[in-house]
């Protein structure tokens, strides 16, 4: 088997990722998480060691398949209940800020 | 009957008690919330009490008055993990991002609850997103530990499980993805089951890791929890993962090893890689007493091993950190929760990320980049592919153990409850306290942490875990039932009468009582 | 903006460039409820989804707990649809997650199918008007749910760029689509505008036919993503490609191909580079503006979605759904054609038109299929034309049935029933209302009409001595005054008739 493990992680890396995930990291807290991941990683990345190709992959602790619903309609939210948690409503439409994307 | 003594009952005697006209279901819950006003500015056990539990109490009462068939539990108080959403309280899961979040919704097992009539008396404090293993991730501070208010109650359910302990409920729910009800269950005191995956719906169950997490009953006896768990368990349409088995009585099945006495025939399998190195000198000896105890009452203990479970860990915080990024993605501020505007406004996407970085805790946010690193192009096939591959390893060794064995046996967690703030700072350290725990869901068999006795060196609880083979949850609470039996006949009481603070439970009464409703 | 791009001239852009082209059709199920939850789905016949977020439930909204169960029914929907692409179904397929945040994503992921789609390897012939036949090799068909809608708020356009707020209504959320992605399309050369359009029809033609979709362009029922690259001739190499979104006619897919096609030999002709990039068509200027980049940051960090189970058909249901399937297209199309009585040129002007569908629905609804064809590629089509869209989203195939039976009927002219055509379209209701609004019947009253001839012959005296003279062409000038006279709402046939009739009674 191929070595498959990663290089370490680096700050910039650690960016980028928050950036993926949508949250606005301080650069303190990049650089703290940059050594506690890196650690961790390092510490995980131990499972290659015994994933062989021979091995099948495990997504279910309990193997189902099949599982289907009737196409019969169910109850739906009231409007007021669709709504109650957001956090700013226009009417009957949840509100958000101007969207950067797609038309630029 | 004072409240004192009320609130030491367990909830099958309350039920009795319930059920006989002796208490009514307002007594027992007012004794209850005396409680929580009494103890719980120490413990903070309680995010939510709902103003709501007399009322509905009051109802349960009249209903019984004018003879309605009503089930075992009818009118006992249960206090509820805030994973988990219910449509009359706030379901914070533990984080800012969501304060004051009022689902529109109940949770299935919530409905059940209802359904049989018991009384929610609150939602309990956890891990942030019950990511954690002692409570102090929570965004609205730690819960203390009852045993000694310095230490960690466990976690990430360390709510439910001091609720339980400080003996401010009699019964809670609590979810599991790597040991949050069985390892805080082990340093209270109490009992704790994390039910076969899919044997209880997750649905309404605010998700960490879907492939792992499940919800299950915290209490103070085995008999309690096989109560809960018969009124929570089965199959729920909404929930994909739920398993359509015709769960046999649980509560039967604590009964019958309650009232047995004896483990004849049992083979009693010890996973090696369980014990150890790392592990506190009480917890191994009170583990070896409990292994002997169950050998003088005719078990057959052999020695299995799980070569593999030593990934455990390390698969675990793969898969865990990946189903959460993205389960955790939906916390964007535009349907529900809180929002944050980037000074000088931006576009959404500022406002997604401003609102995340505040929203949630530095835990969170650390599991939530791991996870995203996890399962970025490039390195899927050596993270999150191999730790799926692992998985199976990890389910070829139960198979193998259960071949051998018909239970499974390990201390329920390392080492008795830490002080807080110990381990805060040290991540992978706070990781290894699930090593014991970790194994069952990446395989989704069940597993129960059950009180062993008190550590001599710390006088803390320690627990024993028992796991059975998936589907066979019934066989946990019987053989359950019969050590936790044994071990407090050696004893000659509880171990959670022995806890500070508690309100002098008269025992006898109650073990009598508890062993009589066993033969019956 | 590059709506006003430099444009190479058509021929001349394949002179020097091979066109590469792919399409990503989404087909919307018209299943009663959605993907994963048992919301009604607003895709379905009949449904309205016009009050926003009425048609959700915690799972359409993604909210904290909730959890998705897979539709049967669109289970077999898709099944249906890749055995009529000619797909393998595949023995085991599953659902991902598409990890991206975007607010009309309710959960910042979608679930679909990654890298095990259900239906894999197909083929869909597909004729054009020259007569040659294309193989399209499809690719994969995979499962997936939709979004949600977005409201631009602010701005001058309506559009994302400049706007103040957008709003989000999550109806459309979690609707079953199908996503059907062909292999490379290379050889189309001159055709290939022409062959998407063809294609996309095709796709609809099958969808229509097994029932399983509204198939709506308008609607966005079907939605076609377009890539498109050049190659330089004889270079043997790949362009970087565009992927056109936003496309939703017919006429649309065709024109977008024929634009990017124009667009991209003329910046690779002054040496420039194509940019790997979304483009979206405006149906109004008939051009594309770039979109979002694609890049490397595009990490949608897919795996299998823990919340679901595989999906496993048994060989007896893919059978079943198999023994079920309507006729192939070819052999459909040689049925419908026989059973019309088309000549080989009628028939192609259906086909060309695409309007096959909408032929058949209309002989279906009890008209003619000389009728139908008529209203269809005249009528209809050039109103479509005039208006940009396509022919199927101004009228009804039941609309036009009826009207064409108020003609046979004798109840309206051509001419009066080409004015209730363009009522019907106007939204002032079925052939019969808009007849009884605009009060437009054929006077078929014989008394009016013999007052209004004798007033003719009065002004023309010598017209009754003509015709009884045998001249009888000289009753046109009277037929004429009294039509006139009518304002057109009368039979001309039975006015010819009755002037006739005075003409040889003393």
């Amino acid at each position: 088997m191929p070595d498959t493990t990663p290089p370490p992680l680096d700050s910039a890396q650690v960016a980028h990722l928050a950036s993926l995930a949508r949250i606005a990291l301080t650069a303190d807290e990049i650089e703290k998480l940059t050594g506690e991941l890196g650690v961790i990683i390092e510490s995980i990345a131990k499972v290659s060691e015994v994933a062989t190709p021979d091995v099948p992959a495990t997504s279910h602790p309990i193997p189902l398949s099949n599982v289907f619903r009737p196409d019969v309609p169910g109850a739906t939210l009231t409007v007021e209940q669709a709504l109650s948690g957001a956090p700013e409503r226009d009417g009957d439409r949840f509100k958000v800020s101007a969207i950067l994307g797609e038309e630029q | 009957m004072s409240g004192d003594s009320l609130i030491s009952l367990s909830a099958s005697v309350l039920a009795e008690r319930l059920h006989s006209g002796e208490l009514s279901s307002v007594e027992v819950t007012q004794a209850h919330l005396d409680r929580i006003a009494e103890v719980d500015g120490d413990i903070h056990a309680f995010l939510h009490v709902s103003a709501d539990a007399l009322k509905t109490a009051a109802e349960v009462d009249g209903a019984r008055r004018l003879g309605a068939k009503l089930s075992p539990l009818a009118g006992v108080p249960v206090a509820i993990k805030d994973v988990l959403c219910t449509q009359d309280m706030p379901s914070t899961a533990g984080s800012r991002i969501l304060e004051g979040w009022i689902p529109p919704y109940d949770a299935t097992v919530v409905a059940k609850l209802r359904k049989a009539r018991l009384i929610p008396l609150g939602k309990t404090n956890m891990d942030e997103f019950a990511m954690g293993s002692s409570t102090e991730h929570s965004a609205f501070g730690p819960t203390h530990n009852p045993w000694d208010l310095e230490r960690i109650p466990g976690g990430s359910g360390g709510g439910s499980a001091a609720a339980v302990a400080a003996f401010e409920a009699p019964l809670a729910l609590g979810s599991d993805t790597g040991g949050s009800i069985r390892q805080p269950a082990a340093v209270t005191g109490t009992v704790g089951m994390k039910p076969t995956y899919g044997g209880v719906s997750r649905y309404g169950a605010i998700a960490l890791a879907s492939s792992l997490d499940q919800v299950g009953p915290v209490t103070r006896t085995v008999l309690d929890a096989a109560l809960l768990h018969d009124v929570i368990g089965g199959h729920d349409e909404h929930d994909s993962t739920s398993l359509t088995d015709a769960w046999p009585s649980f509560a039967d099945a604590a009964r019958a090893g309650a009232a047995s006495g004896s483990l004849t025939g049992v083979r009693v399998g010890v996973v090696k890689e369980l014990g150890g190195e790392g592990f506190q000198a009480g917890v191994s000896a009170r583990f070896a007493e409990a292994l002997d105890l169950m050998a003088s009452a005719g078990a057959e203990i052999v020695e299995v091993s799980a070569p593999s479970f030593r990934y455990a860990i390390a698969a675990y915080y793969l898969i865990l950190p990946a189903e959460a990024s993205s389960n955790l993605a939906k916390f964007d501020s535009v349907r529900f929760g809180l929002r944050v505007n980037p000074p000088g406004g931006g576009t959404v996407e500022d406002v997604m990320a401003a609102t995340r970085e505040v929203g949630f805790g530095p835990e969170v946010k650390r599991r939530i980049i791991l996870g995203t690193y996890a399962l970025s192009a490039g390195y899927y096939d050596a993270y999150y592919g191999s730790a799926q591959k692992v998985r199976t390893l990890i389910q070829r060794d139960f198979d193998s153990a259960f071949s051998r064995a018909d239970v499974l046996v390990s201390p329920a967690a390392p080492t008795t409850a830490f002080k807080l703030g110990e381990k805060l700072e040290d991540p992978l350290a706070m990781y290894l306290n699930d090593v014991t725990t970790i194994p069952a869901n990446l395989a989704g068999v069940p597993g129960m942490g059950l009180p062993m006795g008190l550590a001599p060196e710390d006088g803390l609880p320690t627990g024993i875990q028992i796991m059975a083979p998936a589907h066979e949850d019934a066989r946990i609470y019987t053989v359950g039932a019969t050590l936790e039996a044994l071990l407090e006949q050696s004893w000659g009481r509880t171990l959670i009468s022995q806890a500070p603070g508690h309100p002098s439970m008269p025992l006898p009464d109650e073990r009598a009582a508890r062993l009589e409703g066993g033969t019956r | 903006m590059t709506s006003t791009a430099d444009l190479m001239d058509f021929d001349k852009a394949l002179e020097l460039f091979e066109p590469v082209l792919g399409f990503e059709v989404h087909v919307e199920l018209n299943t009663k409820t959605k993907m994963f939850s048992p919301a009604p789905n607003p895709a379905a016949p009949g449904a309205d989804a016009s009050e926003p977020n009425t048609m959700v439930t915690p799972v359409c909204l993604g909210l904290p707990g909730s959890l998705p169960v897979v539709n049967e029914q669109a289970i077999r929907f898709s099944i249906s649809l890749g055995l009529a692409l000619g797909c393998e179904i595949a023995p085991t397929s599953r659902f991902a997650r598409k990890n991206y945040f975007y607010p009309d994503l309710a959960k910042n992921y979608q679930i679909s199918q990654y890298d095990e789609p259900i239906a894999h390897d197909g083929l869909v012939e597909v004729e054009l008007a020259n007569g040659k036949t294309f193989r399209i090799e499809i690719e994969r068909a995979h499962m997936e749910e939709d979004a949600g809608k977005l409201t631009h708020v602010g701005g001058a356009t309506g559009r994302i760029q400049g706007a103040d707020y957008s709003l989000v209504d999550y109806n459309r959320a979690g609707v079953p689509l199908v996503e059907i992605v062909t292999k490379m399309i290379t050889g189309a050369e001159h055709d290939a505008p022409e062959l998407a359009k063809a294609y996309v029809s095709a796709i609809r033609d099958i969808v229509v036919a097994l029932g399983i979709s509204e198939a709506r362009m308008e609607r966005g029922n079907l939605r076609c993503d377009a890539n498109i690259s050049l190659s330089p001739r004889g270079s043997g190499e790949l362009g970087t490609r565009t992927e056109t979104k936003n496309v939703n006619s017919l006429r649309s897919v065709e024109r977008a191909i024929r634009y990017e096609i124009q667009r991209q030999a003329a910046i690779l002709a002054a040496g420039g580079a194509i940019i790997q990039e979304t483009r979206h068509w405006h149906e109004d200027s008939g051009t594309t503006s770039a979109g979002r980049p694609k890049s490397d940051a595009d990490d949608y960090r897919y795996f299998p979605e823990p919340d679901l189970l595989p999906v496993e058909p048994s060989r007896a249901l893919i059978e079943e759904l198999r023994s079920a399937l309507p006729e192939p297209p070819a052999v459909r199309r040689r049925r419908l054609k026989e059973s019309w009585g088309f000549t080989d040129l009628e028939f192609q002007d259906v086909l060309n038109s695409g309007l096959l569908v909408e032929v058949e629905s209309t002989v279906a609804a009890g008209a003619s299929p000389a009728q139908a064809r008529k209203w269809w590629t005249g009528e209809i089509a050039r109103l479509a034309n005039v208006a940009a869209v396509d022919p199927s989203s101004l009228v009804s195939p039941a609309d036009v049935a009826a009207l064409v039976a108020l003609v046979e009927s004798g109840e309206l002219t051509d001419r009066l029933a080409r004015q209730v055509l363009e009522g019907v379209i106007a939204g002032e209701g079925s052939p019969s209302e808009v007849v009884e609004k605009r009060g437009l019947k054929v006077v078929s009253d014989d008394g009016a009409l013999i007052a209004a001839i004798d007033e003719a012959l009065a002004s023309q005296p010598d017209v009754l001595e003509k015709i009884r003279d045998g001249k009888v062409q000289a009753a046109g000038a009277v037929i004429g005054a009294v039509m006139k006279a009518m304002h057109g709402q009368a039979d001309a046939a039975r006015v010819r008739e009755l002037v006739l009739e005075r003409a040889t009674t003393p």
